[in-house]
């Protein structure tokens, strides 16, 4: 019967949306249940440390001058032996990101020559005041295992020279 | 002067207001929990187990909202549109038997508020004012988006009431009456919608039309006139605009229970009649979720296809429908009464032809484009 045609199509669409009341729904309850991220998710930014609790960061601006939205400020400062913060000549002693610039788009990560700022995983990164959306170098850095690991650290004279680390079999 | 009989009265009118109010605030997060359902969510879930006092949240939220009047706004038509809207919804109820007649602690009591010879001529007259508080509303915002939304609304109410009433007309044939309570009554034993299937299914359309209801909504269009006559009300004004429109829906799938399903009728109501309320209500329930389901299935249709199908598909279908109830009637009285389910049977094959036609125009208009 192709003349009920007009009719059959509305009650195939009524069927189909009252067969779909009784599918599960796909709702994840977001503040008590949160899916994990991708392992290539663009989040918050982390500034990494070395096994020792050494800051991967050695202040060298190249993540400023690669970021598009101009969101990342950093001043560097020269390392001791006496305080030491990174391997190597500098440390970043100022590093803030503006959250209301950075347009999360991974560049920074891309121009750190020792692999200290990655875009980590936290996506909840609200705040209720502008001077909030600056993150500091303290919020940035990733948490050490143990206190004693916090930099500045004191350590053994010329053993820290090279910034960046010799890599045995470097890869890319 | 019998003032029992008048606090009577205005105890079940009070009674009939606040379930109405009640009904409105639980039936938008029935529809808000159906329409998830059917999008495969949840609904809301957080304010209260199971979402149950999402309604108070709304109410709180929109009272404290902020009223806004536009400056060039016609301010008194504008505060009085909400209300022309609501009380009809509120009015309309009114005749509707909600149960049969009750005997409390020696009292006869009857679940209805007014008890009209003329009942259904009383819910059209009331329904069709419904339609100024929306024409006024759009006209008096001083806004071209609400005021094409006032127009349509009543180029599109004007068009389906003729629809509507002669659905009505077809069951007032069949109950012989136009008194409520007997309308009921008259079904005892088949309910119209049995004899008059496309009757039925004409009134059923023709409501989503008069209460503007997805997929007849082009009223309140949100894609093309943001929210139609209804974009200036902001706060408790915006509040009884709603509370009107689901007011309706309610009052007009209890009319539709009454003159098509039954009304409080159902088994053992004659030995426990309370179980008449439950069974009307059930029966609303049911026909709020088709027209929930509706909304949640089809788009909305062109504005010209709209009044195109009202005039050129259901009037005439409707004006056969109630021919064939006449003569259906006529040949039950005088030649056999079983002759009665001719009548569902006629108005199915005119229902057909009716079909038959609209496939035939749509396959023009396919060639046509082609």
């Amino acid at each position: 019967m192709r003349v009920l045609e007009p009719l059959v199509g509305l009650i195939k669409g009524l069927w189909t949306t009252l067969s779909s009341m009784f599918e599960k729904p796909v709702t994840i309850q977001y503040p008590e249940q949160k899916r994990p991220v991708r392992p290539r998710f663009r989040g918050r930014h982390v500034l990494k440390r070395y096994e020792n609790g050494l800051e991967k960061c050695i202040g060298c601006a190249l993540c400023a001058a690669a970021c598009p939205a101009d969101a990342i400020f950093v001043e560097s400062a020269e390392n001791t032996d006496e305080e030491r913060y990174s391997p190597g000549d500098r440390y970043a002693n100022t590093y803030e990101i503006n959250m209301l610039r950075c347009i999360f788009c991974g560049f920074c990560e891309d121009a750190c020559p020792t692999e200290a700022i990655v875009l980590g995983d936290n996506y909840e990164l609200s705040f209720t005041d502008r001077r909030q959306a600056i993150y500091p170098k303290e919020m940035l850095l990733e948490p050490t295992a143990s206190t004693n690991m916090l930099t500045p650290q004191k350590t053994a004279p010329s053993v820290f020279t090279r910034s960046v680390p010799e890599m045995k079999d470097p890869t890319d | 002067m019998n003032y029992g009989l008048i606090i009577e009265w205005l105890i079940k009118g009070l009674v009939l207001v606040f379930i109405l109010l009640g009904g409105f605030a639980y039936l938008t997060l029935y529809e808000r929990k159906a329409l998830a359902r059917i999008q495969v969510r949840i609904g809301p879930n957080r304010a209260g187990p199971w979402g149950i006092l999402q309604p108070i949240a709304d109410a709180i939220k929109l009272i404290f909202k902020e009223e806004l009047m536009p400056a060039q706004a016609d301010k008194l038509i504008f505060f009085l549109a909400p209300v022309v809207t609501l009380v009809p919804a509120l009015v309309i109820t009114a005749v509707v038997p909600w149960g049969p007649t009750l005997t409390v602690f020696g009292h006869t009591l009857t679940l209805y508020i007014a008890d009209i010879n003329v009942g259904v001529l009383y819910i059209m007259s009331v329904a069709s004012i419904a339609v100024y508080g929306i024409v006024l509303a759009g006209w008096s915002s001083n806004n071209k988006y609400s005021m094409m939304g006032g127009l349509r609304s009543s180029a599109q109410m004007v068009s389906y009431e003729i629809a509507l009433g002669l659905a009505f007309v077809s069951a007032i044939l069949l109950a012989g009456t136009m008194r409520m309570v007997d309308i009921v009554e008259a079904q005892k034993t088949t309910w119209f919608v049995l004899l008059q299937p496309v009757g039925t299914a004409i009134f059923l359309i023709a409501t989503l039309a008069e209460v503007n209801r997805a997929p007849f909504d082009m009223p309140e269009a949100e894609q093309e006139l943001t929210a139609g006559y209804h974009v200036e009300y902001s706060g408790m004004k915006f509040a009884l605009i709603f509370m009107a429109e689901y007011d309706k829906m309610i009052a007009i799938s209890a009319i539709g229970a009454t003159l098509f399903f039954g009304g409080y009728r159902g088994p053992f109501v004659d030995q426990f009649p309370w179980l008449g309320p439950i069974y009307i209500f059930l029966k609303i329930v049911v026909l709020l979720f088709g027209m929930i389901w509706v909304r949640a299935t089809f788009p909305r249709i062109r504005y010209d296809r709209l009044m195109a199908f009202g005039w050129k598909v259901l009037l005439p279908l409707s004006l056969a429908v109630v021919f064939i109830t006449a003569v259906g009637i006529i040949l039950a009285q005088q030649v056999n009464a079983l002759l009665i389910w001719l009548i569902p049977a006629a108005s199915l094959l005119a229902g057909f032809v009716a079909i038959a036609m609209m496939y035939r125009t749509l396959r023009r208009k396919e060639y046509a484009r082609a």
